[in-house]
């Protein structure tokens, strides 16, 4: 599980591999909970995909650029790009149907 | 830690299964809105409850309260704003995670009727919780549509962070920041394109950049959008089980007679069905059908 911050969100961007990256904050009850689900998915994807978080708190810059407007939002990335997002809490099989049409 | 149940809702099932999962020695909790929220703390006399005839109900409920309370039941005050289904429940309510291996449903009556444009725009501008979401609207115009009788705190909290906030509301709203400017308006609508770009209340175009949606409490299918429904009431067997395994419903949300007879009895039946549940998990060879 890698928590990104600006620079290091964009340097695993331009590689281009399959990224799902987790945009969360502390105050966020909902978020507490996704938490679980993505580390899970983080170890189950090892190798395959980056699975990551970016703390919308103090990434506001990047949260911005994304036009996250609720949190957990979960959006996925592939050669550079965004594919999908997801918005909300869900159970882990929500993330795994993506990663897997994408890898 | 995590509770053996977690019972969502606080009203005669809530409580009862409470009760009946306390005296099976399973460690609960009770999360949802104030037990005095419940409806029948409206009722001026309850006549139809055998043996406790010509009470209020209020005062009904609160023996149900000290009962569920005195066998050692815990309790967390606040709206349930999201749950998850996965090694078990999770549950939040606030900014706080709550954990339980059952799961009973016992919210009452929550009707899951939305504006237009409400799910189209979920996340997309629109929001359910201001704690967790406000801070990414510093700045910018917002709407709080206030259906919760703590509406007007959570708009007061969006102010203080920045947010440009404007209340909307069918009736007069009690404690709101006096620099808010309120819109009375009962029909809306969520505008917007790739995200919102406005409220329309009885007609007008309120532009904006987030829709904050207080209600009551968010539906039990919201919530769980594996529980099946029958004619907008919880489907459940005998046992009040759900579709979802693990997942129980007790009183109003299974249908009526809307009695508190009913929903005691139901909330009853869940409890034990749901230890039930528990005590099969917990042998190491047989699996649970439900």
């Amino acid at each position: 599980m890698i928590h990104f911050n600006k620079e290091t969100f964009e340097t695993a961007l331009a590689e281009g591999k399959l990224m799902m990256v987790d945009f969360w904050a502390e105050w966020c009850g909902p978020c507490q909970m996704l938490g679980p689900v993505i580390e899970s998915l983080a170890d189950r994807y090892e190798g395959r995909a980056v699975v990551g978080k970016i703390n919308t708190d103090e990434e506001q810059a990047l949260a911005m650029s994304f036009q996250i407007t609720g949190i957990p939002t979960v959006i996925f990335f592939k050669d550079g790009k965004e594919i999908d997002r997801l918005e909300g809490v869900m159970p882990p099989d929500a993330f795994i149907q993506v990663l897997e049409k994408n890898l | 830690m995590t509770y053996d149940i977690i019972i969502l809702g606080s009203g005669p099932a809530g409580l009862a299964a409470a009760v009946a999962a306390r005296g099976r020695n399973k460690s609960v909790l009770v999360a949802g809105n104030p037990w005095q929220d419940s409806p029948l703390a409206r009722a001026e006399r309850v006549d139809n409850y055998p043996g406790l005839p010509g009470r209020t109900g209020l005062a009904l409920l609160e023996e149900f309260y000290r009962h569920a309370s005195g066998l050692g039941t815990d309790f967390v005050v606040g709206k349930v704003l999201a749950l998850l289904a996965w090694n078990g429940f999770s549950l939040t309510v606030g900014s706080q995670v709550h954990q339980g291996r059952a799961l009973i449903l016992a919210p009452g009556v929550v009707r899951a009727a939305k504006y237009p444009g409400e799910a189209e725009y979920l996340g997309r501008g629109v929001s359910y919780c201001a704690t967790c979401d406000g801070m990414l609207y510093r700045n910018r115009p917002v709407t709080v549509v206030g259906l919760a009788p703590d509406a007007p705190q959570e708009a007061n909290y969006l102010h203080s962070l920045g947010c440009q906030v404007v209340y909307v509301a069918p009736r007069q709203p009690q404690g709101l920041d006096e620099t808010i400017p309120y819109v009375k308006a009962g029909r809306l609508a969520v505008r917007g394109e790739r995200t919102v770009t406005g409220l329309e209340a009885d007609g007008a175009l309120l532009p904006c950049a987030g829709v904050f949606i207080l209600r009551r409490a968010v539906a039990p299918t919201d919530l769980l959008p594996a529980l099946e429904t029958e004619e907008g009431v919880i489907r459940v067997d005998r046992r009040m089980a759900t579709s979802v395994p693990g997942v129980f419903a007790a009183g109003d949300c299974t249908g009526g007679p809307l009695q508190v007879s009913k929903a005691v009895g139901e909330g009853h039946v869940a409890a034990l069905s749901a230890c039930e549940y528990l005590d099969l998990q917990d042998r190491p060879q047989a699996a649970p059908t439900k």
